[in-house]
């Protein structure tokens, strides 16, 4: 039965999302001098946070560099999809629908899940992918795909690391998301770090996506065993639900958690004291002392209605102008298509010579390896006040 | 310690269960038929105390009854328009319409909604209760759950056993044909039990949402097909039956989650149903009724 109701569920949705295509749809040929950027990501559903964010900064480096002259005298356009951060059929249509709108460069996806959907038609269609945020090692397994984010390994070793050397806690449990790629990659790089490390697990529990409301027997499992941190390697709504949970049992263990947490404290609704004290790893503090973040943040500030930007936001930002810098150094032109440009960008973005200065990285420039990771090293910041406030 | 919590979480989930297994049950035996959209009538409920609590300020308690109104409305005229042209209908039919009734509301509410979730501010305003220095504790939604369920079982048992409307349900379930011949009103019976079980709904979608803060358009789903399992669990028509069926399905989920497997919670509690279905068909208090020729 709930196989069924699943199947006609997936099928409705597809008809909205299929009807809202067709709207605005129109498949316009580039005859403008202009080169098309696309995102696909969540801009609704549970993740809606990651995708608009990623959308609202990408809108934003786009209108600075066209105001300071484009590429080369090339305007950037920007479409967008909606994926809602579906791991399967949603974001291939929303990829299929990027590309009818003439897309010649993917800054996408924004979720690990929906990434790996799509990683073999980009390949396929040899389009240039750069993803601001889907995290996963497998994301970049094809030649014409990077990361801007560090990468689930990183996340989960990093995470250990700074546990191990800060002496945060001494004992250690972990809930995570048996059905979620995303979740259970950096389960699995910090449990072998952790046990490297000496960090005792005390307990080990997880949930899937069909049981993520009742979080009490996995808190009740974490308070008997005993464990002064528990960390979360998952997105911020079960993480939501957790930190509610401990505090219905009367448990305040530290909570550590991943970018996925990052989203949390701007949730509709929810009682921010909850997150008072939680720590996460993130490339990006809103409050660092940097004339470049500082001047993104406030313009974003101006832009969207007062709101801080997140991560997802940070590497949207960085995203856009790496494009821009790798379609200038490689005198890119409106009317090449995007196996041509993608061509040249998965050399390009690879070379000695390029190195890109952004807010996501802590200082330090940017580089890329054929393989498609970054040089990037995760940072800790804890939630104080309701704000993020860099460790 | 760890086992009392745990039973304790079970019996708060299977309390929740029980209040909404008590809507299937209801109309399970009065009119004979599943009603999938139970469910979702919860979400909506949700909703309707989001909306006049969180967005209109009222008192929360006010912000449930009038989220029963809502429900009530909305129970009475899906069964005016959807179930009531069917009742001499196939139970295969009725059973499609009330699942297309289900995706509606969901999608209904995508659309006046939105996608994005909103956290919900509990609408329980009682102060935990701590045992044994703090190793146990028993939150206030925890006690509203177990306290209320019980409540409305007791409710609405009095009021099958003692008052005519009460009867009439008795008689509609037992025999349609033979009800109407004694000049009951067989529709009106079963638009009331709509209405009760729709205000059910709201109840049960003020103390879910209250323990587990997060309302879409999918809230209903799980939690339905899982109070629907507690219903034949218990023995499907009988109310004493939702509210065994539905701690019990609410205490082995917690449990199977606590001590066997996070991961397997919902295959054992599926698993229990599928081996209690074998050796008792009828469910634990349901009756076995002979088909006279």
């Amino acid at each position: 039965m709930k196989n069924f109701k699943k199947i006609f569920a997936v099928l409705l949705a597809l008809t909205l999302v299929v009807t809202c295509f067709a709207a605005c749809g129109g498949n316009k040929k580039n005859s403008a001098n202009e080169i098309v950027i696309g995102i696909s990501g969540p801009l609704t559903g549970g993740a809606a946070q990651y995708g608009n964010a990623v959308v609202n900064a990408a809108k934003l480096a786009i209108e600075e560099i066209n105001a300071a002259g484009g590429i080369n005298g090339i305007n950037l356009k920007l479409v967008t999809a909606d994926d809602e951060g579906d791991p399967g059929d949603k974001a291939v249509s929303a990829y299929n629908s990027l590309k009818d709108q003439g897309m010649q460069v993917f800054l996408g996806t924004v979720t690990t899940g929906s990434c790996l959907a799509v990683i073999d038609k980009t390949k396929a269609d040899n389009m240039f992918q750069l993803t601001p945020s889907a995290s996963a090692d497998a994301v970049i397994a094809n030649d014409n795909c990077f990361q801007i984010c560090f990468n689930d390994s990183n996340q989960g070793i990093g995470s250990a690391q700074y546990i191990a050397e800060n002496n945060v806690a001494t004992k250690v449990a972990v809930i995570y998301d048996s059905s979620d790629a995303y979740s259970t990659g950096i389960y699995n790089t910090f449990k072998a770090e952790a046990t490297k490390r000496n960090i005792a697990l005390v307990a080990e529990q997880s949930f899937t996506k069909d049981s993520n409301k009742d979080f009490s027997a996995q808190i009740q499992a974490c308070k008997t065993a005993g464990a002064d941190l528990i960390f979360l390697p998952i997105y911020y709504q079960e993480a939501s639900l957790i930190l509610k949970a401990a505090e219905s049992a009367s448990y305040a263990p530290k909570f550590f958690g991943c970018d996925g947490l990052d989203g949390l404290l701007a949730m509709n609704g929810f009682d921010t004291k909850l997150a008072e004290g939680v720590m996460l790893l993130t490339p990006f503090a809103a409050d660092a002392d940097d004339a470049a973040i500082q001047k993104f943040v406030s313009a974003y500030k101006a832009k969207y209605n007062n709101e801080i930007p997140n991560q997802f936001a940070a590497d949207a930002y960085d995203g856009v102008y790496i494009i821009a810098e790798l379609l200038k150094a490689n005198n890119v032109t409106a009317d090449m298509s995007a196996s041509q440009i993608c061509d040249l960008l998965k050399v390009g973005i690879a070379a000695d010579s390029f190195s890109y200065n952004g807010i996501t990285g802590a200082g330090a420039a940017l580089t890329w390896d054929a393989s498609g990771a970054v040089s990037k090293k995760p940072m800790a910041v804890v939630i104080k006040d309701g704000t993020y406030v860099a460790l | 310690m760890g086992f009392l919590s745990n039973l304790i979480n079970g019996i708060s989930l299977g309390s929740i269960y029980a209040v909404i297994a008590l809507g299937y049950t209801m109309v399970y035996g009065i009119a004979k038929m599943l009603n999938f959209a139970h469910g979702d009538v919860i979400m909506i409920g949700g909703y309707a105390i989001y909306i006049a609590a969180s967005k209109a300020g009222l008192h929360p308690l006010l912000a449930v009854i009038i989220a029963m109104g809502a429900c009530t409305i909305l129970g009475i005229t899906i069964e005016k328009i959807a179930y009531k042209p069917l009742r001499q209908a196939t139970s295969l039919a009725v059973l499609i319409t009330a699942i297309g009734v289900s995706y509606f509301l969901q999608n209904i509410a995508l659309v006046i909604f939105g996608a994005n979730p909103v956290n919900f501010t509990s609408v329980v305003n009682i102060p935990s209760i701590k045992l044994f220095d703090g190793q146990v504790v028993i939150s206030g939604e925890t006690s509203a759950a177990i306290v209320i369920s019980l409540l409305i079982v007791i409710a609405l048992s009095l009021f099958i056993k003692r008052t005519k409307s009460g009867k009439a349900m008795l008689a509609v379930s037992e025999d349609k044909g033979a009800a109407q011949l004694m000049g009951i009103n067989v529709n009106k019976t079963i638009s009331l039990t709509f209405a009760i079980g729709s205000a059910l709904a709201a109840v049960a979608g003020a103390l879910y949402c209250s323990a587990y803060p997060i309302l879409s358009n999918t809230t209903g789903a799980m939690p339905g097909i899982k109070a629907f399992t507690a219903a034949v669990f218990g023995g499907i028509g009988s109310i004493p039956g939702a509210m065994i069926g539905g701690i019990l399905i609410g205490v082995i989920e917690i449990l199977g989650r606590a001590y066997i497997s996070s991961q397997l919670a919902d295959a054992i509690v599926f698993g229990v149903l599928i081996i209690i279905l074998m050796v008792k068909p009828t469910g634990i208090l349901g009756k076995k009724i002979n088909e006279k020729v």
